[in-house]
């Protein structure tokens, strides 16, 4: 079956709109009978990586599939990359600047956050080119 | 609880009312590391924060948060209540500090939704 295919640009000079795809595709769960549990899974995780495209990455592109029973989740960004990935993943460990502290984030939960709340979650980076983060969240899982 | 009980409680000003005040709370959460809010929080909970940006209401709405009461009387930006308003979010400002308006709270039998499993 083919999957229901959606596709946001993230812009990376917007704080104040981070967050509006994954506002988007957590209603668009919503409107296809997804479980409440998996969205609120999808939603966290989107938004985080959301976010983390925005502070990080200079903003990006969201791609989402939804099939009937998960969905895949996307995000290409552009930016810096990061240089070390192990210890990006690390719960605490941050190199978000100090603005970005102040709006409530940064404190290096973003990405295990996202391991928590996903079923598969790979990210891939190159430093100079860019990162892409792919995450999986099972329907009723 | 209902939330209108809470609002009283904490002598808060509704400042977007958006529907939920009859609703039941026994959890709450307080917090400004939204990340932290996202790590643990539960849903049915109210959410208390001296943070004030629209990624206070986002963080809300993923949590499926129903209410943000904001502390220390904080002056709710216009566009904190315009998304709010969208999303159906209640917003509502208290003069207390967030350890007093938690504190009052946790007398009252509300319970931290913000704990680890």
């Amino acid at each position: 079956m083919k999957p229901l295919h959606l596709e946001y640009i993230v812009p990376g000079d917007d704080f104040t709109r981070a967050g509006e795809a994954s506002s988007k595709v957590k209603n668009m769960l919503k409107r296809v009978g997804f479980d409440s549990d998996s969205i609120r899974r999808v939603a966290i995780a989107m938004y985080e990586g959301e976010i983390n495209m925005v502070i990080h990455g200079g903003g990006g592109v969201a791609s989402v599939e939804i099939y009937p029973d998960r969905v895949e989740i996307s995000l290409v960004d552009h930016g810096p990359g990061i240089e070390d990935i192990d210890k990006a993943m690390q719960a605490g460990y941050s190199t978000a600047p100090d603005n970005v502290r102040s709006l409530g984030f940064g404190a290096g939960m973003g990405l295990p956050n996202i391991k928590k709340y996903t079923d598969e979650m790979r990210l891939e980076s190159e430093v100079g080119k860019g990162t892409t983060l792919f995450m999986m969240i099972k329907a009723g899982a | 609880m209902k939330l209108s009980e809470i609002v009283a409680e904490l002598n808060a000003e509704v400042v977007v009312d958006a529907g939920n005040l009859d609703t039941e709370i026994k959890m709450a959460c307080g917090s400004d590391m939204m990340s932290d809010v996202l790590a643990f929080a539960k849903d049915q909970s109210v959410f208390l924060t001296g943070l004030m940006n629209p990624q206070v209401v986002r963080t809300a709405e993923m949590m499926d948060m129903r209410s943000v009461i904001f502390v220390r009387g904080k002056k709710v930006d216009p566009m904190v209540a315009k998304l709010a308003e969208q999303m159906g979010i209640t917003v509502a400002v208290t003069g207390d500090t967030m350890f007093t308006a938690c504190g009052r709270l946790y007398a009252k039998g509300i319970r931290g939704a913000c704990e680890r499993k």
